[in-house]
Formats: C-alpha cells, structure tokens, sequence
C-alpha cells in the first residue's frame, strides 16, 4: 500500500517536473515553430539567479518565483532583439543560431562562476508514508506545475496578449491584421518562454546540482515532451507531460531511472511516427 | 460493353474541416482523350487533381485508373501507373539544370545512356535546348513551365494533368501551348484546366465545368460555353469574348 | 550527368593528397601525425553530415550518435576477436542498423525538418545516459566490460588483415586514416555522381516534384540516412583506434555541435568544405585549450553564431559562387546568348 502511495506521487513529480521544464519551451514552439536548443541554459540561468540572489540574502520563495523569472525573461527579450529577429522565416538557421547562443551562455558562465556545482538548500521539509520518507518539495512542485498552467490558460483565454498569442498560432500572419507589429509579439514570446524557463530553474535549484552544463541533463526530456506534445502550446503540454510521465516513471519503476529515459524516448518515436505532428497535432488541433 | 475507362471517379469527395472542397464527383476519361476542366476561382480544380495524384487522400469515394482502385494511394505509386502533372504553381528542381530536370524524369523509367536522349529529344520539341544547361531556378516562370511540361512529358505518362499551362504567357507562347497539346494528345490522354477561354476554344473537344467542388456540367465545348448557367457561374467573366 | 570537370579536379586533388598522406611521416614529427590522425578521422564524421545534410537535406543534429555507436562496436568486437577486421565490419553494421530503425520512424512518419533534428539530438543525449550508465561488472558484452562514464581503455587497435599480431605503427596507422578520408570523400563524389546521388539531390530540392515523377522520397532518404550512419560509424572505428581508448563523452552536446559547426562553416552542398571546416575547427579548438582566458564552448558558439548571420552559406560554396559569378560576368561580356525558349 505504502509502496502504491509512494510509485503515485512520483508518478504525479514525474509529470510535474515534465510540465515545469518543458512550458518555456513550449510556448516558443507553440509560437514561433522553433525549437529553442539554448532551453537549458535558461533554466540553468534561473537556476543560477536563484542561488546567486540566496547567497546575497534575498528570501528563496522571492528569488525563485519572482527574481528568476524577471532576469532570465529579460535575458530572453535581449536575445530575441539581438539575434532571433534577424533570422525570422529561417527555421533551421534560427534552430542554429540558439545552439550556438547554448554554447555561448554554457562558455559564459563557466569563465564566470566555474565548473563546480553550487546549490541552494531545500526550503521545505520531508514527510513519511510508512516507511518510506519523502520530501515537501515533490508536491510543492506538482502544485507550482499546476499554477502555472492555470496561469498560462488564463493569459492565454482572457488577455488582448493571449488572444493575439492565439491568432500567432493558428495563423502569423493574421497578427499583421490585427493591427500587432509582429516582431513585438516575437519578442513578447520569446521573452515569456524564457521567464517560464527561468521560473522553472529557479524552482529546480534546491533540488539539481548546479553547473554551467546542467542544462543538458533536462533538455531531452523537454525535447520529447515538446515533440511529441505538437504546437498547441497547453493541450500538446499536458497530454505529452501527462503520457510521459506517467510512462517514463512506471518504467524507472520496473527498471533503472536511466532505462525509464530510454523507454520514455523509444514511446515518443513511436508516437511521432503515428502521428507526425503530435498529439495536439491530431487531437487538439487550433486549440490552445 | 464499353470499354474500361482510362480514368474514373466515384463519388469523389474531399472536405477540409467544414468545407467540402470536392463534392460527389463522378468523372470519367476514356484513353487518350483531351479534357478540358474549367470552374471560377475555388472551385476544386486544383484540389481534384491532387486527389488523382495522390497528394491528398479523399475523405469518401474512390479514383479508378485503368478499372484499378487507387484511391489513397501515394504520389509516386499512381506516378508509375502512368500519371503525370504539371502543377498550378512550378514544381521543379531549381538547384538542376534544365537538362538534369529532364533526366531525372527520364531516369524513372529507362536505363542512363536512353535517358540523356530522351531528355534531348523533349527539349528539342519544347525548344529547350538554348537553355539545356542553365540552373533552372535562375529561368522565368514562363521558362519554368515549360520545363516542369518537359519532366512530365519525359516521364511518358498515359495521362498527363496540366494545371493552368498557360497562365503568364504571351500570346505566341499560348499558341504554342495549344498546339503541343494537341500534338501530345496524338499519343495521350490529358485533362487541362484554363481559365483562358481562347485557350480552351483552341483545343477543347469535351469541356466540363465544375462549381463549388461538383460537376455543373460536361459537355460539348460550344454548349458547354453558351449554358446559361455556366455564363451565370463566371458573371461574364471573358466568357462572352 | 555529372560535371566530368568537377570530377577530374577532384581526382588529381586526391592523387595529390594521397602523396602528401603517404610521405607525411617523412617530414612530420610523431606528436603531429597523431594529431593529424584523429583531425582526419573527424573529417571523416564530417563527410558523413556534410553528405547527408548538404545532398540528402536531411537536418541531423546528433550525428555523434552513429560515431559514437560505431566507435563502441568496435572496441567491443575487437576486445572479443582480437583482431580489428571484423571489427572494423561491425563498427559500420552497428551504425547502420541503428540508422535503419530511427530513420524509418522518423521519415516514414513524414516528419518535419524540425523535429528530425531534435530527435536526432535527443537520441545522442539518450544514447550518453545509457551508456555512462554501464559502469560495474553487470554490463559486459562477451569480453568487453562496457565501463559507464569510465569507457572502454586498451582497446586492441588495428592489424593487418589476417595477422593479429602485426599491429599498425602510429605512422601506418595515419596513412591508413588519411587514405581513408580521400576514399571516402571519392566514394561520396562518386555516388552523388551517380543515378542515386542525382536523385537525392532532386528529393532535397523538391520532394513533391520527384516524388511525382515516380520516385519514393522516403526509401530515398531512409537509404541516405543509413549511408551517413555507416560513414559515421567507420570514423567512430578510426577514432578508437587513434586512442585506444572509447568513453560515453564521444556522445556528448559538445561533439554534436562540432560536427554542426563543421558543416556550417565549410558549407552545405559541398563534401570539401565539411572536411575544411573541420580541419579549420579542430585547429581552433586545439589553440584554444592552450591558453586559459576564454572558453572553447564560448568561442564555438560565437563562430557558430557568425556564420548563420554572415556567411550562412559556409566557406566553400561562398567561394564557388564568387567564382562562378565572376566566370559568368566574363563570358556574357563576349556573348549574350538568346535564352527564350
């Protein structure tokens, strides 16, 4: 019983952690139709932040919820408006130039805070299901997931922002229509999948090891969820995050966390050959 | 009994979300005959042909080349059955000369040394050669067209689908369109949509006419061109000319 | 019908090359060869992307994946067979099988460019977990301990055909890698040079056209993808048998980068330019772990930056072009041909 209690919380952490580092990503995607290969040094960026504003005395829960997402959203519209916005309608170049910006922000701060590991500690403390001893911090997570996309589906449902974010997806050029200067609303996007991002390294910071390449460690996971998820930026979220998760953690369960990763990956190829454009590709398609 | 159609529809339909872009169209070409498809903007013509290449799968009915069943089929298999098309807008290799264009499409079917005269051959007929070896994506759209003619026609299809053929041409080059149409007609079947009713009265024999994704009519060009509910379709446009 | 000119350059380039491959342990020290050796076993990765990018469009962001495959399969069979010719066999297989599967999955699922790439991506990030993974006496593979994050050491490096114990001399070992790369990028010449070649050229300009004209874009393309793997595969093997020595980083984001970088900067539709590009990059990087000030991801990332903005072209066919303009401006200063149909 205790077993079935604690197999269901990870499962739901699963998901949760799947939501969390995969929404920045998302809504660029969702957006514009790249992928953005310098996600992780974003959250890695918000990550940083967090431990940087702790160790100058700032309270954690503002560092990680408000400080975090700020810089990292800052960094994102600086990047937008000095690299992505020369490349628009280049897919692959634009998918190009972010990899080179991951090898650039991962150089950054390596000549800057060096390749050691920092960290926060946890702000939370732990519970006990039986025998089994679990931390506060897991379902914190899973509530942070679900403001988040409660946030992200009130923005995008009742605000002149998500309403123009919802005509950018179902068609960019209708934006010109709407009398939005489009570039404006790149900007916006970008800004705002990095804030997520952001957000969610800050989040994750007392429970990762921090170093300049830590990103690496969330990206494929992302990727899948993103990929496999489609261009509907909330529905192609959850249901991905939702099958994922649940998949990648039963598996982890039966076997190792690294086989988990593999099986997760050889489900999502599978998906992708059914269907080609994602869940909400198929499903969910024009919605949010 | 009457012979097996080179080309048939049943009940074709196609729908993209609420709209039915194809409608029920039951169509039927025999070998090696010439027909012309005419309809105002939107009406499925474009669409119609990419459900007999393949390029779109329809939502109901079926597309019978040769009394064989080839509804949902993919574009290079119906491609080897003997179908071939020009495109509304030019699809060709642009990065390729022209003569490359040509002997790929020769390839297809035929061993290299045979290709490279083939190709010859059909930029002789087209009046190619002067450009045989210039980059295609460097050509007019006019020059594009005729190239793009020139791969389908090197494919050695049975039936040959020609959308717009002559859009932005001159009148000599019309002309010129008209008459090699004619001339390919000698050995194969080929449906035409035009929107330039000259055109179609230089080469048509049976017109028909779609509307809103259905078959308004389909008969002789002259009445065809004096239905009153055709004339009504087009409002006039060039239709009295 | 390909340019009969372009191909004897190429030929009297490589016979030249050969030359300088087979005399360079005359003039060239030790330390230097062996560095020579592993550039030329990278340039060979190169080819394998500049091949399947540049001619197939075929946008692959984790081709350290069949490197990686490669160079593991042969440490493994060699450690078992105790001799590197079957090994050499299995280290192109392994690769290719694996390309045959991934590929059909994606292509056959007609996936977009953006997603090949990130799944091809994903999959070396995958692939660098699973194996680091590997470490303790449970995962053995006959004879080869598979070592996680540790690798593969000692691992038996090439003999001649049929002699397990005369094992090549680092200088016998570069000609035999030098040779290699002008083989395969003769070998790649010559394919795009054939039917095949002239047929996934035509699929990367315009898959609907071809695929109108009767051919199949995705055996095509699956048949692309499983060439690269196999070329990747083959310079995994030579890599391995430059050190001696495989470990889980050969799957690295930092190598997937590189060989990006590679291709980029030297130019697609080119197979000279990745081989430039590479040589160009690996010098880099070599002078940049010289000194300490800047990072070598920083500066890569810089260069990869430039030249999407710049020079997205890449090197070599900036340079063709240039070229061919100015040929072009000379000839219609002497004769303008009339070019109506």
């Amino acid at each position: 019983m205790d077993i079935a209690i604690i197999v269901g919380l990870d499962i739901i952490s699963g998901i949760a952690s799947l939501l969390l580092i995969s929404a920045g990503l998302a809504v660029i995607f969702g957006m514009m139709k790249i992928i953005n290969l310098a996600h992780g040094e974003f959250l890695m960026l918000g990550a940083y932040t967090t431990v940087l504003s702790v160790s100058a005395g700032i309270n954690i829960w503002i560092a990680m919820l408000v400080i975090s997402p700020i810089v990292v959203g800052l960094i994102g519209v600086i990047v937008e408006r000095c690299l992505i916005q020369f490349l628009y309608g280049r897919l692959v170049d634009t998918m190009l130039a972010t990899w080179g910006l991951s090898l650039v922000i991962v150089g950054t701060t390596t000549m800057i805070f060096g390749n050691t590991i920092v960290g926060v500690a946890s702000p939370l403390g732990g519970f006990k299901v039986g025998q089994y001893q679990s931390s506060l911090y897991t379902p914190f997570l899973a509530v942070m997931a679900v403001l988040l996309m409660v946030l992200i589906w009130v923005v995008m449902r009742f605000t002149r922002a998500g309403l123009i974010a919802r005509a950018v997806m179902q068609n960019p050029d209708m934006a010109a229509t709407l009398g939005v200067n489009p570039a404006k609303v790149y900007m916006a996007t970008f800004g705002a999948g990095a804030a997520i991002s952001g957000l969610a390294g800050g989040l994750l910071a007392p429970v990762a090891g921090i170093v300049p390449t830590m990103g690496a460690a969330y990206i494929a996971k992302a990727f899948i969820t993103v990929v496999g998820g489609g261009t509907s930026i909330l529905w192609g979220l959850i249901t991905a995050s939702g099958l994922f998760g649940f998949i990648n953690q039963i598996a982890a369960f039966l076997t190792t966390p690294v086989y988990g990763e593999v099986i997760l990956f050889i489900a999502a190829v599978v998906l992708i050959r059914l269907l080609p454009m994602g869940i909400s590709g198929k499903f969910f398609k024009g919605r949010l | 009994m009457t012979p097996t159609p080179l080309l048939e529809t049943r009940n074709l339909t196609v729908r993209f979300g609420g709209v039915t872009a194809v409608n029920t169209v039951n169509f039927s070409l025999k070998e090696q005959e010439l027909r012309c498809l005419i309809g105002p903007n939107g009406a499925g013509k474009s669409t119609f042909f990419k459900l007999l290449t393949g390029q779109l799968p329809p939502t109901e009915g079926h597309v019978h080349l040769r009394g064989q069943d080839i509804s949902g089929a993919m574009p290079h298999q119906i491609s080897r059955l003997g179908v071939g098309i020009k495109t509304q807008v030019p699809n060709v290799f642009n990065a390729m000369t022209v003569e490359e264009n040509l002997w790929i499409a020769a390839r297809r079917n035929h061993l290299p040394k045979f290709s490279t005269d083939l190709a010859e051959k059909i930029m002789v007929q087209l009046r190619l050669t002067g450009i045989a070896k210039r980059e295609v994506g460097q050509l007019s759209h006019g020059q594009r067209q005729w190239v793009e003619i020139g791969t389908v026609l090197a494919g050695e299809p049975d039936l040959i689908l020609l959308d717009e053929p002559a859009a932005g041409m001159t009148h000599d080059e019309v002309e010129r369109t008209a008459e090699l149409i004619l001339e390919i007609n000698k050995k194969r079947a080929l449906i035409v949509v035009e929107h330039d009713m000259q055109f179609i009265k230089m080469i048509a024999k049976t017109v028909t006419v779609l509307h809103q994704g259905a078959v308004l009519i389909e008969d002789d060009v002259r009445t065809v061109l004096q239905d009153k509910r055709v004339q009504d379709v087009y409002l006039g446009k060039g239709l009295a000319a | 019908m390909p340019n009969m000119n372009g191909m004897k350059i190429a030929l009297i380039g490589s016979a030249i090359a050969a030359l300088g491959v087979i005399t360079a342990p005359l003039y060239v020290d030790l330390f230097q060869l062996m560095q020579l050796t592993v550039f030329a076993a990278m340039a060979i990765l190169a080819l394998s992307l500049g091949f399947i990018w540049g001619y197939g469009g075929i946008l692959c962001f984790g081709q350290t994946s069949f490197f990686g495959l490669g160079a593991y399969a042969y440490a493994i069979a060699a450690i078992n067979y105790g001799d590197s010719t079957p090994a050499l066999v299995i280290a192109i297989i392994v690769p290719v099988i694996f390309a045959a599967l991934l590929g059909y999955f994606m292509i056959y699922g007609g996936i977009s460019d953006v997603y090949l790439g990130v799944i091809t991506l994903t999959v070396s990030l995958i692939l660098l977990n699973l194996v680091n993974s590997t470490a303790g006496d449970f995962y053995k593979i006959g004879n080869a301990r598979l070592g996680g994050f540790n690798g593969i050491p000692g691992v038996p490096t090439i003999n001649m055909p049929g002699d397990s114990s005369y094992i090549l001399s680092p200088e016998q070992a570069w000609v035999l890698t030098g040779l290699a790369l002008i083989a395969v990028y003769l070998g790649l010449r010559a394919l795009i040079a054939s039917t095949f070649g002239r047929i996934i050229i035509a699929i990367r300009e315009n898959e609907t056209r071809a695929a109108l004209l009767g051919y199949d874009p995705r055996v095509y393309k699956l048949l692309t993808f499983m060439i690269g793997g196999a070329v990747a595969g083959f310079a995994g093997a030579l890599y391995v048998n430059w050190g001696a020595f495989v470990s889980p980083t050969i799957f690295a984001l930092g190598l997937s980068a590189q060989i990006i970088i590679w291709v980029i900067i030297g130019g697609r539709g080119t197979l000279i330019g990745p081989i430039i590009g590479c040589l160009l990059v690996q010098w880099m990087v070599t002078e940049i772990g010289a000194q300490q000030t800047l990072d070598a991801n920083f500066i890569l990332g810089a260069v990869l930056i430039g030249f999407v903005l710049l020079v997205p072209k890449g090197i070599a066919p900036t340079i063709r072009d240039l070229v061919a303009s100015r040929l072009q401006r000379n000839k219609s200063a002497t004769a303008i041909e009339d070019v109506k149909p």
